[in-house]
């Protein structure tokens, strides 16, 4: 009963996906415009370069192994590195006012440049490659995870400090067991976000200096006059999107749990 | 075992700055429960954070067990009103009450039966598991006290540890306080602005005068034990001590025939 009626509600919610796709489809095939193919030529496009592999591969092709696990890594190794440099720097920044004002000019200079400006000098430091993308998602993901956190852990509550003080935790006890936590919902905020800018960072630097992913895909697609091989990956881009935040909500749910319901029931 | 000698304490300067203390002498012995009242805003909580070592005084001295207090004692436990500020909302029950004990020395295990048994004193058995916050408000001040009684403390403060849980609550904790007490022989230092609780819970009543504050009383609660919610409250003694501290709070002179 309960689920038939979770389904039933979501159904309800989702009716406007096939109906957008059914005008879409009788629209582009009234037009016949060659740069708007239907979706259905897309979605056979999308198989034939990434699902029809044999079974053994779980259906992928070759393309497909070689350039979406790219990118996913690339845009992993990119968040993970940015979560790790910029939470540590932030807590930095929100524990001592003075290093605060002593970098903050830094840090509004810095996230003020617009990353894809920096993709002509990272290609000349690392040439292309991974190293260059990596870089270049650095450095353009790593401002909100870097201002929330420094936030997070400037408004840790004082009398959470005060305990940590009158029970004596030592120095690495009230990093980790009282300013880290309590500076985590921020920090998540920020690695949500994040993680949608590497998207986006990644497909700018495979689309310049990349020699696969799907961001080099698109661009080799678009060169061979592939339109339905362009719209696919715009596709396959939009889905991975979609699931990448998908799958942070449902660990930052699990990981903060404490936090959504503390604040639910005070 | 706790001295405090002409304590004064100043926030701010110049014409705005705010007097809190204005030379306070008191003296604890070991094994003793001090009530500490005054009218709110009197400098209670600075007096209590200055001892905790969570503030530097402007003037005076404090020691505690001999060594004098330039920052937070190592056997020394507080217990905050706020519970819901004080304990960790992203550890569960047992872990807050278990966290401070590392200092201790104290290896995985014996952090985690002492945490136990802690809850097992304050009436909290089955609960180690869960968080603070699926917990009542007298039960999560259950718990900092819990924290306060593993860590096991020579000296205990209580910072109006009753006054934000509702009066039947209230008595119960006060009752819980008079019993791990007797249990431990710890030495308490309890401040509330509550006259009544004063005397019920106290071996002595130290009232402070408005800021700055300074003692204006020091009372010996002599009342047979064990107190008892009802008839300790109806004792002729304990009326007439209650009226004693509620005039001195209010800047009267005191009774002369009750002055200790």
């Amino acid at each position: 009963m309960g689920a038939v009626m979770r389904f039933l509600r979501a159904a309800g919610r989702l009716w406007l996906v096939p109906v957008v796709l059914v005008a879409w489809e009788v629209a582009t095939r009234m037009a016949e415009d060659i740069f708007f193919p239907p979706p259905t030529t897309i979605a056979a496009r999308m198989h034939e370069l990434w699902f029809s592999g044999p079974a053994q591969q779980l259906w992928l092709t070759e393309g497909a192994l070689d350039n979406i696990p790219t990118s996913l890594g690339r845009i992993f190794a990119g968040w993970l590195l940015a979560g790790v440099i910029g939470t540590a720097l932030g807590i930095m920044l929100g524990r001592s006012e003075r290093f605060s004002q002593f970098v903050d000019p830094l840090i509004q200079f810095g996230r003020a440049i617009p990353p894809p400006a920096l993709l002509p000098f990272f290609l000349a430091l690392f040439a292309v490659g991974a190293q260059m993308q990596i870089a270049t998602i650095v450095f353009g993901i790593i401002w909100p995870i870097l201002l929330n956190a420094g936030d997070g852990a400037r408004h840790v509550d004082r009398l959470h400090l005060e305990t940590a003080a009158a029970f004596g935790l030592s120095r690495g006890q009230r990093l980790t067991r009282v300013i880290l936590p309590s500076a985590m919902p921020k920090i998540f905020a920020g690695l949500r976000l994040s993680l949608s800018l590497a998207l986006i960072l990644m497909v700018i630097s495979e689309l310049v200096g990349s020699t696969n992913g799907i961001g080099f895909q698109l661009l080799d697609a678009q060169r061979s006059y592939d339109y339905p091989g362009v719209w696919g990956s715009i596709v396959l881009l939009g889905v991975l999107g979609y699931l990448l935040n998908a799958a942070f909500l449902a660990a930052e749910r699990r990981i903060l749990s404490w936090h959504r319901t503390a604040n639910q029931t005070t | 075992m706790l001295e405090i000698s002409n304590l004064t304490h100043t926030y701010g300067s110049g014409p705005g700055a705010h007097h809190a203390l204005g030379g306070i002498d008191l003296r604890v012995t070991q094994g003793e429960l001090v009530c500490i009242v005054g009218p709110s805003g009197c400098g209670k909580s600075t007096l209590l954070r200055s001892i905790a070592g969570l503030l530097k005084p402007t003037g005076g001295t404090i020691t505690l067990g001999g060594t004098p207090v330039d920052r937070t004692p190592d056997d020394l436990a507080v217990v905050f009103q706020d519970y819901s500020r004080s304990l960790f909302p992203w550890m569960s029950v047992a872990d807050n009450v278990a966290l401070p004990l590392r200092r201790k020395g104290m290896d995985r295990g014996r952090r985690r039966a002492a945490a136990e048994e802690a809850l097992e004193q304050v009436g909290l058995a089955g609960a180690s598991g869960k968080y603070p916050w699926q917990l009542s408000g007298g039960m999560q001040q259950r718990v900092s006290i819990a924290r306060a009684l593993a860590y096991r403390p020579s000296l205990m403060l209580m910072d109006e540890p009753f006054g934000s849980v509702d009066a039947q609550t209230r008595e119960d904790l006060e009752d819980l306080t008079l019993r791990v007490r007797n249990h431990h022989n710890m030495t308490i230092l309890l401040i509330t602005h509550d006259i009544d609780e004063s005397v019920y819970v106290g071996d002595r009543v130290v009232v402070l005068a408005k800021a700055p504050a300074t003692v204006v009383g020091d009372l010996r609660v002599d009342l047979p034990g064990p107190r008892d919610q009802i008839t300790t409250r109806e004792n002729p003694a304990f009326v007439h001590l209650r009226a004693e501290v509620g005039r001195l709070v209010r800047g009267m002179r005191s009774h002369p025939a009750a002055a200790s």
